[in-house]
Protein backbone atom coordinates (compact mmCIF):
# COMPACT_ATOMS: atom_id res chain seq x y z
CA UNK A 1 0.00 0.00 0.00
CA UNK A 2 2.98 2.50 0.87
CA UNK A 3 5.24 1.36 -1.81
CA UNK A 4 3.01 3.66 -4.46
CA UNK A 5 4.66 6.68 -3.19
CA UNK A 6 6.95 7.27 -5.33
CA UNK A 7 7.82 11.19 -5.19
CA UNK A 8 11.19 11.78 -4.56
CA UNK A 9 12.78 8.51 -5.29
CA UNK A 10 15.39 7.22 -7.13
CA UNK A 11 14.40 5.07 -10.22
CA UNK A 12 17.39 2.62 -11.35
CA UNK A 13 17.93 3.24 -15.46
CA UNK A 14 20.64 3.49 -17.85
CA UNK A 15 19.92 6.90 -19.99
CA UNK A 16 22.35 9.96 -20.55
CA UNK A 17 20.75 12.00 -17.22
CA UNK A 18 21.70 9.37 -14.91
CA UNK A 19 24.99 9.63 -15.70
CA UNK A 20 24.95 13.77 -15.51
CA UNK A 21 26.98 15.31 -13.06
CA UNK A 22 24.76 15.80 -10.21
CA UNK A 23 25.43 19.34 -9.83
CA UNK A 24 24.40 19.95 -13.68
CA UNK A 25 21.14 18.50 -12.80
CA UNK A 26 20.78 20.55 -9.48
CA UNK A 27 21.72 23.67 -11.61
CA UNK A 28 19.30 22.88 -14.69
CA UNK A 29 16.65 22.38 -12.01
CA UNK A 30 16.85 25.61 -10.40
CA UNK A 31 17.37 27.61 -13.74
CA UNK A 32 14.52 25.85 -15.31
CA UNK A 33 11.97 26.17 -11.98
CA UNK A 34 13.11 29.76 -12.01
CA UNK A 35 12.53 30.13 -15.97
CA UNK A 36 8.63 28.49 -15.73
CA UNK A 37 7.58 31.83 -13.76
CA UNK A 38 9.81 34.13 -16.19
CA UNK A 39 6.70 34.33 -19.23
CA UNK A 40 3.41 34.94 -19.54
CA UNK A 41 2.35 34.01 -23.86
CA UNK A 42 1.18 30.52 -24.05
CA UNK A 43 3.83 29.86 -26.49
CA UNK A 44 6.30 29.59 -23.52
CA UNK A 45 3.79 27.07 -22.84
CA UNK A 46 4.14 25.13 -25.92
CA UNK A 47 8.26 25.23 -25.60
CA UNK A 48 8.17 24.05 -21.99
CA UNK A 49 6.26 21.25 -22.93
CA UNK A 50 8.12 20.17 -25.62
CA UNK A 51 11.61 20.42 -23.28
CA UNK A 52 9.53 18.48 -20.63
CA UNK A 53 9.01 15.85 -22.97
CA UNK A 54 11.84 15.42 -24.36
CA UNK A 55 13.98 15.21 -21.10
CA UNK A 56 11.10 12.54 -19.85
CA UNK A 57 11.66 10.37 -22.99
CA UNK A 58 15.67 10.89 -22.92
CA UNK A 59 15.44 9.87 -19.19
CA UNK A 60 13.75 6.69 -19.71
CA UNK A 61 11.75 6.68 -16.61
CA UNK A 62 7.80 5.90 -18.05
CA UNK A 63 5.66 8.44 -18.17
CA UNK A 64 3.30 6.45 -16.25
CA UNK A 65 5.74 6.18 -12.70
CA UNK A 66 6.01 10.09 -13.15
CA UNK A 67 2.01 10.54 -13.40
CA UNK A 68 1.73 8.46 -10.53
CA UNK A 69 4.21 10.13 -8.26
CA UNK A 70 1.70 13.00 -8.65
CA UNK A 71 -1.05 11.70 -6.49
CA UNK A 72 -0.30 13.24 -3.40
CA UNK A 73 -0.01 16.77 -4.57
CA UNK A 74 -3.61 16.63 -5.99
CA UNK A 75 -4.60 18.04 -3.16
CA UNK A 76 -2.48 21.16 -3.30
CA UNK A 77 -3.16 21.53 -7.11
CA UNK A 78 -6.85 21.38 -6.27
CA UNK A 79 -6.64 24.27 -3.82
CA UNK A 80 -4.66 25.95 -5.31
CA UNK A 81 -6.61 26.11 -7.98
CA UNK A 82 -9.95 26.90 -6.79
CA UNK A 83 -8.48 29.94 -4.95
CA UNK A 84 -7.32 31.36 -8.25
CA UNK A 85 -10.28 30.28 -10.11
CA UNK A 86 -12.70 32.32 -8.43
CA UNK A 87 -10.70 35.16 -6.32
CA UNK A 88 -9.36 36.63 -9.04
CA UNK A 89 -10.97 39.61 -10.95
CA UNK A 90 -10.47 40.22 -14.13
CA UNK A 91 -11.71 41.21 -17.62
CA UNK A 92 -15.25 39.61 -18.57
CA UNK A 93 -16.96 37.61 -16.00
CA UNK A 94 -17.80 33.93 -18.14
CA UNK A 95 -20.24 32.08 -15.45
CA UNK A 96 -21.55 33.25 -11.93
CA UNK A 97 -23.69 31.21 -9.72
CA UNK A 98 -24.82 33.17 -6.35
CA UNK A 99 -21.68 34.66 -5.16
CA UNK A 100 -19.22 32.83 -6.77
CA UNK A 101 -18.11 34.14 -10.30
CA UNK A 102 -15.44 33.21 -12.74
CA UNK A 103 -13.63 35.64 -14.26
CA UNK A 104 -11.71 35.67 -17.85
CA UNK A 105 -8.60 36.43 -15.57
CA UNK A 106 -9.50 33.78 -12.97
CA UNK A 107 -9.41 31.36 -15.20
CA UNK A 108 -6.63 31.80 -17.03
CA UNK A 109 -4.92 32.00 -13.76
CA UNK A 110 -6.13 28.89 -12.93
CA UNK A 111 -5.42 27.11 -15.71
CA UNK A 112 -1.47 28.19 -15.84
CA UNK A 113 -1.27 28.20 -12.40
CA UNK A 114 -2.07 24.38 -12.53
CA UNK A 115 0.55 23.63 -15.43
CA UNK A 116 3.15 25.24 -14.08
CA UNK A 117 2.98 23.56 -10.65
CA UNK A 118 2.61 20.38 -12.19
CA UNK A 119 5.74 21.19 -14.59
CA UNK A 120 7.54 22.41 -11.66
CA UNK A 121 6.96 19.26 -9.85
CA UNK A 122 7.29 17.04 -12.71
CA UNK A 123 10.79 18.67 -13.25
CA UNK A 124 12.69 18.53 -10.54
CA UNK A 125 10.79 15.12 -9.59
CA UNK A 126 12.48 14.36 -13.29
CA UNK A 127 16.00 15.34 -11.40
CA UNK A 128 15.33 12.80 -8.00
CA UNK A 129 14.30 10.01 -10.20
CA UNK A 130 17.34 10.00 -12.38
CA UNK A 131 20.13 10.88 -9.49
CA UNK A 132 20.64 8.61 -6.41
CA UNK A 133 20.49 10.85 -2.77
CA UNK A 134 24.23 9.77 -2.45
CA UNK A 135 25.07 11.72 -5.74
CA UNK A 136 22.80 14.47 -4.92
CA UNK A 137 24.26 15.20 -1.48
CA UNK A 138 27.45 15.78 -3.31
CA UNK A 139 26.57 17.92 -5.83
CA UNK A 140 24.51 19.79 -2.90
CA UNK A 141 27.84 20.03 -0.88
CA UNK A 142 30.18 20.52 -3.88
CA UNK A 143 27.88 23.76 -4.97
CA UNK A 144 27.44 25.14 -1.44
CA UNK A 145 31.36 24.61 -0.66
CA UNK A 146 31.78 28.50 -0.78
CA UNK A 147 29.33 28.82 2.16
CA UNK A 148 31.84 27.07 4.13
CA UNK A 149 34.04 29.86 4.12
CA UNK A 150 31.58 32.13 6.11
CA UNK A 151 31.87 29.14 9.02
CA UNK A 152 28.19 27.45 7.28
CA UNK A 153 28.66 23.55 8.35
CA UNK A 154 28.19 22.61 4.81
CA UNK A 155 29.56 18.82 5.09
CA UNK A 156 27.29 18.65 8.44
CA UNK A 157 23.86 19.85 6.44
CA UNK A 158 24.89 17.52 3.38
CA UNK A 159 25.37 14.35 5.59
CA UNK A 160 22.09 15.19 7.66
CA UNK A 161 20.47 15.30 3.99
CA UNK A 162 21.65 12.29 2.84
CA UNK A 163 21.29 10.43 6.21
CA UNK A 164 17.43 11.52 6.15
CA UNK A 165 16.49 10.49 2.23
CA UNK A 166 18.48 7.27 3.08
CA UNK A 167 16.09 6.95 5.60
CA UNK A 168 13.07 7.77 3.57
CA UNK A 169 12.86 4.42 1.92
CA UNK A 170 13.65 2.32 5.60
CA UNK A 171 10.52 3.93 7.57
CA UNK A 172 8.35 3.77 4.64
CA UNK A 173 9.09 0.09 4.85
CA UNK A 174 8.87 -0.02 8.73
CA UNK A 175 5.30 1.74 8.58
CA UNK A 176 4.13 -0.97 6.33
CA UNK A 177 5.29 -3.65 8.29
CA UNK A 178 4.21 -2.14 11.23
CA UNK A 179 0.80 -1.53 10.02
CA UNK A 180 0.11 -4.78 8.94
CA UNK A 181 1.37 -6.08 12.24
CA UNK A 182 -1.59 -4.05 13.61
CA UNK A 183 -4.25 -5.13 10.95
CA UNK A 184 -3.29 -8.53 11.92
CA UNK A 185 -4.40 -7.70 15.37
CA UNK A 186 -7.80 -6.30 14.45
CA UNK A 187 -6.43 -2.67 14.16
CA UNK A 188 -9.13 -0.51 12.30
CA UNK A 189 -7.36 2.49 10.26
CA UNK A 190 -10.00 3.48 7.84
CA UNK A 191 -13.31 3.68 9.57
CA UNK A 192 -14.61 6.07 11.55
CA UNK A 193 -14.52 10.07 11.85
CA UNK A 194 -11.54 12.14 11.98
CA UNK A 195 -10.70 11.79 15.78
CA UNK A 196 -11.07 7.74 15.61
CA UNK A 197 -8.85 8.12 12.70
CA UNK A 198 -6.29 10.16 14.68
CA UNK A 199 -6.76 7.74 17.57
CA UNK A 200 -6.13 4.64 15.25
CA UNK A 201 -2.81 5.80 14.55
CA UNK A 202 -1.49 5.84 18.13
CA UNK A 203 -0.68 1.57 17.97
CA UNK A 204 1.01 2.68 14.65
CA UNK A 205 3.36 6.02 15.64
CA UNK A 206 4.47 4.86 18.84
CA UNK A 207 6.30 1.96 16.95
CA UNK A 208 7.40 4.12 14.16
CA UNK A 209 9.04 6.62 16.71
CA UNK A 210 10.67 3.94 18.94
CA UNK A 211 12.40 2.38 15.80
CA UNK A 212 13.34 5.33 14.50
CA UNK A 213 15.22 6.53 17.37
CA UNK A 214 16.81 3.18 17.89
CA UNK A 215 17.72 3.15 14.12
CA UNK A 216 19.37 6.85 14.56
CA UNK A 217 20.73 5.36 17.66
CA UNK A 218 22.73 2.41 16.05
CA UNK A 219 23.64 4.67 13.35
CA UNK A 220 25.45 7.00 15.27
CA UNK A 221 27.31 4.04 16.76
CA UNK A 222 28.23 2.63 13.66
CA UNK A 223 29.87 6.09 12.30
CA UNK A 224 31.43 6.69 15.60
CA UNK A 225 33.14 3.09 15.44
CA UNK A 226 34.62 3.81 11.80
CA UNK A 227 35.84 7.57 13.29
CA UNK A 228 33.12 10.19 11.80
CA UNK A 229 34.22 13.18 12.81
CA UNK A 230 32.18 15.53 10.69
CA UNK A 231 33.78 17.20 7.50
CA UNK A 232 37.11 18.81 8.21
CA UNK A 233 40.03 16.59 6.16
CA UNK A 234 37.54 14.31 4.79
CA UNK A 235 38.40 13.02 1.36
CA UNK A 236 35.92 11.30 -1.82
CA UNK A 237 36.33 8.36 -2.78
CA UNK A 238 34.35 9.52 -6.25
CA UNK A 239 35.52 12.97 -6.38
CA UNK A 240 33.16 14.91 -8.85
CA UNK A 241 34.43 15.83 -12.55
CA UNK A 242 32.64 17.66 -15.43
CA UNK A 243 32.98 15.59 -18.91
CA UNK A 244 32.42 17.20 -22.33
CA UNK A 245 28.98 15.63 -21.75
CA UNK A 246 28.88 18.16 -18.39
CA UNK A 247 29.37 20.94 -20.32
CA UNK A 248 27.48 20.19 -23.33
CA UNK A 249 24.19 19.87 -20.98
CA UNK A 250 25.02 23.47 -19.63
CA UNK A 251 25.49 24.87 -22.61
CA UNK A 252 21.81 22.88 -23.71
CA UNK A 253 20.26 24.31 -20.24
CA UNK A 254 21.32 27.73 -20.85
CA UNK A 255 20.02 27.99 -24.21
CA UNK A 256 16.77 26.90 -23.25
CA UNK A 257 16.28 29.11 -20.65
CA UNK A 258 17.22 32.51 -23.12
CA UNK A 259 14.57 30.63 -25.76
CA UNK A 260 11.90 30.16 -23.75
CA UNK A 261 11.87 33.51 -21.62
CA UNK A 262 12.00 35.20 -24.80
CA UNK A 263 9.63 33.04 -26.49
CA UNK A 264 7.13 33.13 -23.87
CA UNK A 265 7.74 37.02 -23.44
CA UNK A 266 8.17 38.22 -27.71
CA UNK A 267 6.55 35.94 -29.82
CA UNK A 268 2.85 36.81 -28.79
CA UNK A 269 -0.07 34.48 -30.07
CA UNK A 270 -3.49 33.44 -28.46
CA UNK A 271 -6.12 30.73 -27.98
CA UNK A 272 -9.29 32.26 -27.06
CA UNK A 273 -8.39 33.83 -23.67
CA UNK A 274 -5.30 32.50 -22.80
CA UNK B 1 -11.52 -26.12 9.65
CA UNK B 2 -8.64 -25.98 6.51
CA UNK B 3 -6.17 -23.50 4.51
CA UNK B 4 -6.63 -24.31 1.18
CA UNK B 5 -4.84 -22.24 -1.65
CA UNK B 6 -5.12 -22.96 -5.54
CA UNK B 7 -2.81 -21.49 -8.05
CA UNK B 8 -1.44 -18.65 -6.03
CA UNK B 9 0.26 -15.90 -7.66
CA UNK B 10 2.19 -12.84 -6.80
CA UNK B 11 4.11 -9.94 -7.94
CA UNK B 12 5.63 -7.20 -6.30
CA UNK B 13 5.38 -3.17 -7.72
CA UNK B 14 3.67 -4.16 -11.03
CA UNK B 15 4.20 -2.14 -14.00
CA UNK B 16 7.92 -0.67 -12.58
CA UNK B 17 11.51 -1.01 -12.41
CA UNK B 18 11.21 -3.10 -9.36
CA UNK B 19 8.84 -5.65 -10.80
CA UNK B 20 9.39 -8.92 -9.04
CA UNK B 21 6.95 -12.44 -8.63
CA UNK B 22 7.53 -12.77 -5.54
CA UNK B 23 5.02 -16.39 -5.56
CA UNK B 24 4.67 -18.73 -8.54
CA UNK B 25 1.49 -21.20 -8.68
CA UNK B 26 1.46 -22.05 -5.26
CA UNK B 27 -0.74 -25.00 -4.77
CA UNK B 28 -1.22 -26.03 -0.69
CA UNK B 29 -3.66 -27.57 1.43
CA UNK B 30 -3.07 -27.43 5.30
CA UNK B 31 -5.65 -29.33 7.54
CA UNK B 32 -6.91 -28.21 10.64
CA UNK B 33 -4.59 -28.74 13.72
CA UNK B 34 -1.31 -29.91 11.32
CA UNK B 35 2.02 -28.37 12.81
CA UNK B 36 3.63 -26.94 9.63
CA UNK B 37 6.60 -25.81 8.88
CA UNK B 38 7.53 -23.43 5.76
CA UNK B 39 11.75 -22.61 5.31
CA UNK B 40 13.28 -21.27 2.68
CA UNK B 41 15.81 -18.49 2.04
CA UNK B 42 15.80 -15.14 1.92
CA UNK B 43 13.34 -13.79 -0.69
CA UNK B 44 11.99 -17.45 -1.15
CA UNK B 45 8.50 -15.98 -0.63
CA UNK B 46 7.52 -17.69 2.69
CA UNK B 47 6.54 -14.20 4.20
CA UNK B 48 5.18 -13.25 1.38
CA UNK B 49 2.85 -16.46 1.46
CA UNK B 50 2.13 -16.27 4.72
CA UNK B 51 0.66 -13.12 4.49
CA UNK B 52 -1.51 -13.84 2.18
CA UNK B 53 -3.71 -16.07 4.73
CA UNK B 54 -5.18 -13.44 6.49
CA UNK B 55 -5.75 -11.05 4.09
CA UNK B 56 -2.86 -8.56 4.23
CA UNK B 57 -1.86 -8.80 0.69
CA UNK B 58 -4.23 -9.87 -1.74
CA UNK B 59 -2.88 -12.23 -4.69
CA UNK B 60 -2.37 -11.20 -7.98
CA UNK B 61 -4.43 -14.28 -9.32
CA UNK B 62 -5.62 -17.53 -7.35
CA UNK B 63 -7.78 -18.42 -4.96
CA UNK B 64 -7.27 -18.82 -0.87
CA UNK B 65 -10.47 -21.04 0.62
CA UNK B 66 -10.59 -20.89 4.31
CA UNK B 67 -12.98 -23.47 5.58
CA UNK B 68 -14.37 -24.27 1.69
CA UNK B 69 -14.96 -20.09 1.79
CA UNK B 70 -13.27 -17.87 -0.98
CA UNK B 71 -11.71 -14.88 1.40
CA UNK B 72 -11.64 -12.94 -1.84
CA UNK B 73 -15.29 -13.03 -2.41
CA UNK B 74 -17.31 -10.12 -2.20
CA UNK B 75 -19.17 -10.33 1.22
CA UNK B 76 -16.59 -11.93 2.63
CA UNK B 77 -15.60 -10.67 6.42
CA UNK B 78 -12.15 -10.27 6.44
CA UNK B 79 -11.45 -8.97 10.00
CA UNK B 80 -13.35 -12.23 11.17
CA UNK B 81 -10.58 -14.02 9.07
CA UNK B 82 -8.16 -11.99 10.48
CA UNK B 83 -8.49 -12.90 14.13
CA UNK B 84 -8.97 -16.78 13.35
CA UNK B 85 -5.91 -16.36 11.58
CA UNK B 86 -3.65 -15.16 13.92
CA UNK B 87 0.16 -13.64 12.35
CA UNK B 88 3.30 -13.19 14.56
CA UNK B 89 5.50 -11.10 12.21
CA UNK B 90 9.17 -11.00 12.34
CA UNK B 91 10.58 -9.56 15.54
CA UNK B 92 6.82 -9.28 17.04
CA UNK B 93 8.07 -6.87 19.55
CA UNK B 94 8.64 -4.07 17.34
CA UNK B 95 4.28 -3.77 17.48
CA UNK B 96 4.25 -2.97 20.90
CA UNK B 97 2.99 0.17 22.06
CA UNK B 98 0.81 0.62 24.95
CA UNK B 99 2.22 1.87 27.97
CA UNK B 100 1.86 -1.53 29.80
CA UNK B 101 1.99 -5.29 29.07
CA UNK B 102 -1.04 -5.97 29.77
CA UNK B 103 -2.79 -2.76 27.66
CA UNK B 104 -1.10 -3.84 24.89
CA UNK B 105 -1.86 -7.60 25.20
CA UNK B 106 -5.74 -6.39 25.25
CA UNK B 107 -5.68 -4.84 22.39
CA UNK B 108 -6.71 -7.63 19.71
CA UNK B 109 -9.65 -8.75 21.91
CA UNK B 110 -10.43 -4.90 22.33
CA UNK B 111 -10.31 -4.74 18.27
CA UNK B 112 -12.69 -7.94 18.60
CA UNK B 113 -15.20 -6.11 20.37
CA UNK B 114 -14.78 -7.71 23.74
CA UNK B 115 -16.18 -6.30 26.88
CA UNK B 116 -12.82 -5.02 29.15
CA UNK B 117 -13.13 -7.78 31.90
CA UNK B 118 -13.17 -10.30 29.10
CA UNK B 119 -10.07 -8.43 26.84
CA UNK B 120 -7.83 -8.64 30.63
CA UNK B 121 -9.16 -12.15 31.47
CA UNK B 122 -7.78 -13.13 27.64
CA UNK B 123 -4.66 -11.10 28.36
CA UNK B 124 -3.86 -12.69 31.38
CA UNK B 125 -4.43 -16.09 30.09
CA UNK B 126 -2.35 -15.76 26.67
CA UNK B 127 0.35 -14.22 29.06
CA UNK B 128 0.71 -16.85 30.98
CA UNK B 129 0.46 -19.04 27.92
CA UNK B 130 3.77 -16.91 27.00
CA UNK B 131 5.42 -18.08 30.49
CA UNK B 132 5.82 -14.38 31.29
CA UNK B 133 5.57 -14.19 34.37
CA UNK B 134 2.84 -11.80 36.58
CA UNK B 135 5.27 -9.16 37.82
CA UNK B 136 5.63 -7.89 34.34
CA UNK B 137 2.21 -6.90 33.52
CA UNK B 138 2.33 -3.72 34.80
CA UNK B 139 5.57 -2.73 33.44
CA UNK B 140 5.95 -0.53 30.33
CA UNK B 141 6.77 -3.28 27.22
CA UNK B 142 9.94 -1.40 26.69
CA UNK B 143 11.62 -2.09 29.70
CA UNK B 144 11.52 -5.57 29.42
CA UNK B 145 14.43 -7.71 27.55
CA UNK B 146 14.21 -9.03 24.25
CA UNK B 147 12.66 -12.32 24.76
CA UNK B 148 10.28 -10.61 27.64
CA UNK B 149 9.13 -8.88 24.84
CA UNK B 150 8.85 -11.13 21.85
CA UNK B 151 6.92 -13.59 24.63
CA UNK B 152 4.86 -10.25 25.09
CA UNK B 153 4.30 -9.74 21.53
CA UNK B 154 2.78 -13.24 20.73
CA UNK B 155 0.62 -13.12 24.17
CA UNK B 156 -1.09 -10.41 21.73
CA UNK B 157 -1.83 -13.10 19.37
CA UNK B 158 -2.99 -15.63 21.34
CA UNK B 159 -5.05 -13.26 23.04
CA UNK B 160 -7.21 -12.86 20.26
CA UNK B 161 -7.81 -17.14 20.29
CA UNK B 162 -6.95 -17.28 16.75
CA UNK B 163 -7.84 -21.17 15.10
CA UNK B 164 -4.58 -21.05 13.20
CA UNK B 165 -1.44 -19.43 14.42
CA UNK B 166 1.18 -18.65 11.96
CA UNK B 167 4.32 -17.52 13.42
CA UNK B 168 7.47 -15.61 10.96
CA UNK B 169 10.85 -16.78 12.58
CA UNK B 170 10.00 -16.38 16.36
CA UNK B 171 12.80 -16.90 17.41
CA UNK B 172 15.24 -14.40 15.16
CA UNK B 173 17.61 -12.95 17.35
CA UNK B 174 16.88 -14.58 20.30
CA UNK B 175 19.73 -16.55 22.68
CA UNK B 176 19.62 -20.51 22.46
CA UNK B 177 17.59 -20.25 25.48
CA UNK B 178 15.16 -18.39 24.42
CA UNK B 179 14.39 -19.69 21.84
CA UNK B 180 14.18 -23.34 22.61
CA UNK B 181 11.76 -21.90 25.61
CA UNK B 182 9.50 -20.24 22.56
CA UNK B 183 9.65 -23.29 20.54
CA UNK B 184 8.94 -25.56 23.46
CA UNK B 185 5.66 -22.92 24.37
CA UNK B 186 4.80 -23.41 21.25
CA UNK B 187 4.73 -27.13 20.75
CA UNK B 188 2.81 -27.27 23.96
CA UNK B 189 -0.25 -24.50 22.67
CA UNK B 190 -0.28 -26.89 20.00
CA UNK B 191 -0.49 -30.19 21.57
CA UNK B 192 -2.63 -28.75 24.28
CA UNK B 193 -5.26 -27.01 21.90
CA UNK B 194 -6.64 -27.92 18.60
CA UNK B 195 -4.80 -24.64 17.16
CA UNK B 196 -3.41 -25.09 13.38
CA UNK B 197 0.53 -23.98 13.60
CA UNK B 198 2.28 -22.45 10.81
CA UNK B 199 6.11 -21.98 11.97
CA UNK B 200 8.25 -20.07 9.25
CA UNK B 201 11.66 -20.42 10.19
CA UNK B 202 15.32 -21.10 8.08
CA UNK B 203 16.48 -23.71 11.04
CA UNK B 204 16.18 -27.25 9.69
CA UNK B 205 17.02 -28.84 13.29
CA UNK B 206 14.11 -26.25 14.75
CA UNK B 207 11.50 -27.48 12.00
CA UNK B 208 12.49 -30.78 11.96
CA UNK B 209 11.43 -31.06 15.82
CA UNK B 210 8.72 -29.84 15.78
CA UNK B 211 6.92 -29.73 12.42
CA UNK B 212 4.95 -32.85 10.96
CA UNK B 213 5.07 -31.77 7.62
CA UNK B 214 7.42 -29.32 5.93
CA UNK B 215 7.34 -27.08 3.07
CA UNK B 216 10.37 -26.25 1.46
CA UNK B 217 10.18 -22.84 -0.43
CA UNK B 218 12.15 -21.88 -3.37
CA UNK B 219 12.29 -18.78 -5.38
CA UNK B 220 8.56 -18.52 -5.12
CA UNK B 221 7.92 -21.94 -5.57
CA UNK B 222 7.55 -24.96 -3.52
CA UNK B 223 9.86 -27.09 -3.85
CA UNK B 224 9.16 -29.92 -1.70
CA UNK B 225 6.22 -30.44 0.21
CA UNK B 226 5.73 -33.66 3.13
CA UNK B 227 6.92 -35.22 5.62
CA UNK B 228 10.45 -34.39 7.39
CA UNK B 229 11.59 -37.13 6.57
CA UNK B 230 10.34 -37.34 3.25
CA UNK B 231 11.97 -33.78 2.52
CA UNK B 232 15.32 -34.49 4.37
CA UNK B 233 15.99 -37.68 1.89
CA UNK B 234 16.60 -34.66 -0.66
CA UNK B 235 19.23 -33.28 1.11
CA UNK B 236 21.53 -33.29 -1.55
CA UNK B 237 19.04 -30.97 -3.56
CA UNK B 238 18.63 -28.79 -0.50
CA UNK B 239 21.75 -27.94 -0.08
CA UNK B 240 22.34 -27.39 -3.88
CA UNK B 241 19.49 -24.38 -3.17
CA UNK B 242 21.81 -23.50 -0.36
CA UNK B 243 19.79 -25.00 2.20
CA UNK B 244 20.56 -27.75 4.29
CA UNK B 245 19.25 -30.87 6.15
CA UNK B 246 19.42 -31.28 10.13
CA UNK B 247 23.42 -32.25 10.82
CA UNK B 248 22.37 -35.42 12.06
CA UNK B 249 21.21 -36.19 8.53
CA UNK B 250 25.09 -36.03 8.15
CA UNK B 251 26.17 -38.15 11.06
CA UNK B 252 24.04 -40.76 9.74
CA UNK B 253 24.88 -41.16 6.39
CA UNK B 254 28.54 -40.71 6.94
CA UNK B 255 27.75 -43.16 10.03
CA UNK B 256 26.58 -45.82 7.21
CA UNK B 257 29.38 -44.68 4.66
CA UNK B 258 31.59 -46.25 7.47
CA UNK B 259 29.19 -49.51 7.88
CA UNK B 260 27.05 -49.36 10.02
CA UNK B 261 23.69 -50.12 9.94
CA UNK B 262 21.64 -47.17 11.22
CA UNK B 263 18.16 -45.22 10.17
CA UNK B 264 19.57 -42.94 7.75
CA UNK B 265 16.60 -40.33 7.95
CA UNK B 266 16.47 -39.63 11.61
CA UNK B 267 15.93 -36.12 11.51
CA UNK B 268 16.47 -35.23 15.61
CA UNK B 269 18.95 -35.88 17.81
CA UNK B 270 16.90 -38.43 20.00
CA UNK B 271 15.58 -40.52 17.22
CA UNK B 272 19.16 -40.87 16.06
CA UNK B 273 20.88 -41.77 19.44
CA UNK B 274 18.22 -44.42 19.57
CA UNK B 275 18.98 -46.09 16.29
CA UNK B 276 22.62 -45.65 17.09
CA UNK B 277 21.91 -47.40 20.24
CA UNK B 278 20.63 -49.84 18.63
CA UNK B 279 23.03 -51.02 15.90
CA UNK B 280 25.80 -50.82 18.75
CA UNK B 281 23.55 -52.63 20.94
CA UNK B 282 23.42 -55.41 19.30
CA UNK B 283 27.13 -55.96 18.97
Amino acid sequence: MIRDITIGQYYPAKSVLHRLDPRVKLVATVLYLISLFMFKNITGYFAATVFLLTLIRISKVPLKYILRGMKPIIMLLMITLLFNLFLIKEGEVLVSVWILSITEGGLRNAVLMGVRLIYLITGSSLMTFTTTPNELTDGIESLLKPLGRIHVPVHEIAMMMSIALRFIPILLEETDKIMKAQIARGADLESGNILQKAKSMIPILVPLFVSAFRRANDLAMAMEARCYRGGEGRTKMKPLRYTGADRAAYVIVLLYVTGVILIGRYVPFRIWIF
Amino acid sequence: MSIKIEHLNYIYSRGTAYEKQALKDICLEIPHGEFVGIIGHTGSGKSTLIQHLNGLIKATEGTILYNGEDIYGEYYNMKELRSQVGLVFQYPEHQLFEVDVLSDVCFGPKNQGLSKEECEQRAREALKLVGLKEKYYQSSPFELSGGQKRRAAIAGVLAMRPKVLILDEPTAGLDPKGRDEILDQIAYLHKNTDMTVILVSHSMEDIAKYADRIIVMNQGQVMYNGTPKEVFAHYKELEAVGLAAPQVTYIMHELAERGLDVELFATTVAEAADSIMEVVGND
